[in-house]
């Protein structure tokens, strides 16, 4: 009976990825990538000016190269929506958001300013080097040091921004004080350079219509840019991006490329690809530059008693980008008086954006190095200086956790490390020639759920068809959710299609936050579970069914049958079951959120991730050169559907965050206003020979609670606080206590 | 091994004639006609749908767009196509014989060498190429020798496992 098939998937087996061998074959098309016959190929003529107007531009001689359709600038550009509120999508912070070639404004530096179309690439490229834009420049700044004479809160909030909330009587705690530390700490922008550059394809399907395949995390967001930007229907706008080749954030709103390809689509009525260049990868979305100053204030037996945060953070001039910077210190930590402030500082650049674990991995990052320094002050160790300082519940909000199992996660990432065997004054380990430094941070991130619907069709094949338009940009959607489907109806991956990454598809957010796993998966299993009702109705219709008597909750559904769980010889298969309701397939559709039980638990109760990070550095202070040859991170982050998928999301979080601690950072000539390592070669992202040993850990944290499958999402956590740890561990290698991220040879050597 | 007679003419939207070349692509004679200025990658993902080669800065600073030329790995944005006349190139489409994956492909999907899958064709063919050169056998070698190819996603450590389950299976044979 059933001998033949392949077991089904169980939630938290460490499936391979479903997709994998598309990828490895190199079948799985981007953005890019999609064929397309007639097509015409973009490319973007960028300011050289940070700020001004344009007053001439010379395309007389790009004109004349054979091959070239049009060339789009602000002057024969088509129709455009003219209220702010059409280009502001699901993620635009309060603001003017930018419009390319809208009019002779130039607002920051590699700003597009014209757009080529030509017959192929090549022809475009050399056309767009022939444009002449003539300038009248107006005065810049695009140092965030001077921009802090205007640093600011802005009246209109973001939607996704939580204030701090002071307690206690700060100036008292430090005058009262034991030991006390304060320092000013910095992190450098940080560019997302995610591996595909952004890129569109726009169809022209005659009529008014467009497929529009899109690198994107949010099929749905962009769609309804486009119809909102260009006066599109809706419906007659498909947007596609079933593979995304990185984003990290900068795929929540849609790149000014979606735009300038879908205007040239539209005013040509042809179809048209334009993918960025590096160096133009530079110029649009990034983590904004910081400067947080951290003072702590303790007893004099380590326990913290004063808390005093206050960050600024680089925004545009048209929009008011902001973070959740200050509030992780004061949530994390038990300390009777804390207070914060945070403010941001304009300065002449495009509109910084979210990337991976925005705010916490800038804010808890500085935090961690702050709390460092304040343990070696006290005189305590720096893993019993978190635990002697530990809160079970939120600090700031006080509200308890749905869980919190920050605890197990030192204990369990120090014994890995090996933390008992660390000497605690600097410069005391070594090994040969270098200096050998351990270091820990804790890191904290949000558990998040939003609404997300789902459909699923079963075959009387026992085939599985799973829509929803959520994103996989690398995260594992494509397979954790084959895998809940396959746990919850017994239907082996193999006989499972995943279809996500088209907004054609089931409702689902753009892919953030680190909410896709609880929210698409609790869409995906909640519909495979309206399925499994529909089936077993059809299970007691079959002819004397031995399932006639038994309820839902008697029945399990695995390998493709309904089983009685008292007797599992009483069964009916899938196939029998449609059979005997006539169908020749099921279909169910279900839409999950929180609702409004649930707003009011998350008021009640705080949903977070946390994180033990330990680091260990080599540095050869010759050379300045450190190492970071070991990481261990152990995170707490509820239910883990996939530890493979899952452990990738944390490593990757932690090499990003030893290039946030070590390496990438953007120079930015101020008198130009533009930003010097606009590229791969002199913007360092770590490289396989930057990267040693990484131990994930994932600790058991039950919370049946925190959203409906217990998972609380892993893809931010990993960065934060683990630049803390290299930092911390710096310190402890060399005694040299840098608050400037990242640490660079040059900052070593000093 | 097929051949297309006939020349392909690709150098559409230009003025001057195309270039006569001859390449064996994953085994596959093409006769084609191309524009000089043309890289060998823009050819392989424009001209002939092998967008399994990836673009992830045009520089040659990534490797995104590593291919194979006569067995040595090469990052095929910074090469004309016209000075590969003759030349015999495999991109990733061609590794696997059939449904059978080569062991390094198989090795990255079992090591979860990747994640979206952007820099995976360059990585893999880069692997390749580095067995090929025969220089690499410790973690630290291959660490070092894979570091002209970006993971952003940070795979690092399981792009290394990979390499070193083919690497440690083939010294066995």
């Amino acid at each position: 009976m059933n001998t033949h098939v392949n077991p089904p998937a169980r939630i938290g087996e460490p499936l391979s990825r479903v997709d994998g061998r598309l990828k490895v074959t190199g079948h799985a098309r981007y953005a890019a990538e999609h064929p397309v016959a007639d097509l015409l190929y973009g490319w973007v003529v960028s300011s050289s000016i940070a700020k001004g107007r344009i007053t001439a531009i010379h395309e007389d001689a790009a004109r004349a190269v054979a091959g070239v359709v049009e060339i789009i600038t602000h002057k024969n550009r088509p129709d455009l929506a003219k209220a702010d509120s059409a280009y502001q999508e699901q993620v635009a912070p309060p603001g003017k958001p930018f419009r390319a070639l809208y009019d002779d404004e130039v607002q920051y530096s590699l700003q597009p300013v014209a757009l080529v179309v030509a017959q192929d690439l090549e022809t475009a490229r050399y056309a767009a080097s022939l444009i002449k834009v003539d300038y009248e420049a107006a005065k810049h700044n695009t140092d965030f040091r001077i921009a802090q004479g205007e640093r600011f809160m802005p009246r209109r909030k973001r939607a996704a921004y939580q204030p701090p909330k002071n307690r206690g009587d700060v100036d008292t705690a430090f005058a009262e004080a034991a030991h006390q530390i304060a320092g000013t700490y910095h992190l450098a922008t940080h560019v997302h350079n995610p591996m595909e550059m952004h890129a569109t394809t726009v169809v022209w399907e005659g009529d008014e219509r467009i497929t529009v395949y899109d690198k994107t995390q949010g099929s749905q967001n962009t769609q309804t840019y486009l119809a909102n930007v260009f006066g599109f229907k809706k419906e007659n706008i498909r947007v596609l991006n079933p593979f995304v080749g990185g984003a990290f954030g900068s795929g929540l709103r849609p790149q000014y490329q979606a735009y300038l390809a879908t205007m040239a689509a539209k005013m040509l009525e042809r179809s048209v690809r334009l993918v960025m260049t590096r160096p133009q990868m530079f110029s649009h979305v990034h983590r904004p530059e910081a400067l947080q100053a951290v003072s702590l204030a303790t007893d004099s037996q380590g326990h913290l008693t004063g808390m005093r945060t206050e960050a600024t953070t680089a925004t545009s001039r048209f929009e008011n980008y902001m973070e959740t910077v200050v509030n992780w210190g004061l949530m994390a930590y038990a300390c009777p008086n804390a207070e914060a402030d945070y403010t941001i500082a304009p300065v002449d650049s495009y509109t910084p954006g979210d990337m991976r674990a925005p705010g916490a991995a800038t804010g808890m990052t500085l935090f961690e190095i702050a709390m460092d320094e304040m343990a070696y002050e006290a005189n305590v160790d720096p893993l019993e200086f978190r635990l002697i300082n530990y809160s079970e519940k939120d600090a700031m909000h006080d509200t308890p956790y749905t869980s919190k199992a920050l605890k197990e996660a030192y204990a369990e990432g120090a014994a890995k490390f090996g933390w008992d065997s660390r000497s605690m004054a600097p410069r005391s380990m070594r090994d040969g020639s270098e200096l050998v430094g351990w270091g820990v941070a804790t890191g904290m991130w949000d558990a998040m759920f939003q609404k997300t619907s789902a459909r699923a069709r079963l075959s009387a094949n026992g085939d599985l068809l799973l829509e929803t338009a959520a994103s996989d940009i690398g995260t594992g959607t494509y397979t954790i959710l084959a895998q809940i489907a396959s746990d919850t109806l017994g239907i082996p991956v193999e006989q499972i299609s995943v279809k996500i990454g088209d907004s054609d598809l089931p409702m689902s957010p753009i892919e953030g936050g680190s909410w896709t796993a609880a929210s698409a998966g609790a869409a995906v299993e909640a519909t495979c579970q309206s399925l499994g009702k529909k089936l077993f109705e059809a299970a007691q219709k079959v002819k004397n069914s031995p399932l006639a008597d038994a309820k839902i909750d008697d029945v399990r559904f695995d390998y493709g049958r309904l089983l009685s769980k008292t007797d599992p010889d009483k069964s009916v298969s899938y196939g029998e079951a449609m059979a005997a309701a006539g169908e020749v397939s099921i279909e169910a559709e279900e839409t999950v959120s929180s609702g409004i039980s649930g707003m009011i638990s998350q008021m009640r109760k705080s949903r977070n991730t946390h994180s033990a990070v330990f680091a260990e550095v080599k540095v050869d202070e010759e050379l300045g050169v450190v190492r970071v040859t070991r990481v261990v991170c152990a995170v707490a982050a509820g239910r883990i559907i996939n530890p493979k998928t899952a452990r990738s999301q944390i490593l990757g979080g932690v090499v990003m965050g030893i290039g946030m601690g070590l390496h990438e950072e953007t120079f930015v000539d101020h008198r130009l206003g533009r930003i010097m390592n606009h590229d791969l070669a002199e913007y360092h992202v770590p490289a396989n020979a930057d990267i040693h040993d990484i131990e994930v850990i994932f600790v058991d944290e039950p919370d049946p609670e925190v959203t409906p499958m217990g998972v609380k999402g892993v893809g931010e956590i990993g960065i934060v606080g683990t630049a803390a740890a290299v930092a911390n561990a710096i310190f402890h290698a060399t005694g040299k206590r840098l608050r400037d991220l990242p640490i660079t040879i040059d900052k070593i050597l000093e | 091994m097929d051949h297309i007679t006939g020349s392909q003419d690709l150098s559409a939207g230009t003025d001057l004639p195309g270039i006569p070349i001859t390449l064996t692509i994953n085994g596959r004679v093409r006769e084609l006609s191309v524009a000089p200025w043309v890289t060998l990658l823009d050819l392989l993902r424009e001209r002939l749908d092998l967008t399994g080669t990836k673009k992830g800065c045009d520089h040659g600073q990534c490797g995104a767009c590593t291919v194979l030329v006569d067995g040595k790995r090469i990052n095929s944005c910074l090469k004309l196509a016209v000075a590969y006349d003759g030349a015999e190139i495999t991109t990733i489409e061609g590794l696997a014989q059939g449904e059978a994956l080569h062991p390094l492909q198989q090795a990255f999907i079992d090591r979860d060498a990747f994640q979206c899958g952007y820099c995976t064709p360059g990585q893999i063919c880069s692997g390749i190429g580095l067995m090929n050169e025969g220089r690499a056998s410790t973690r630290d070698e291959v660490r070092e020798l894979m570091s002209g190819n970006i993971c952003r996603c940070g795979a690092y450590t399981n792009i290394t496992d990979a390499v070193m389950d083919v690497l440690e299976k083939e010294s066995v044979k």
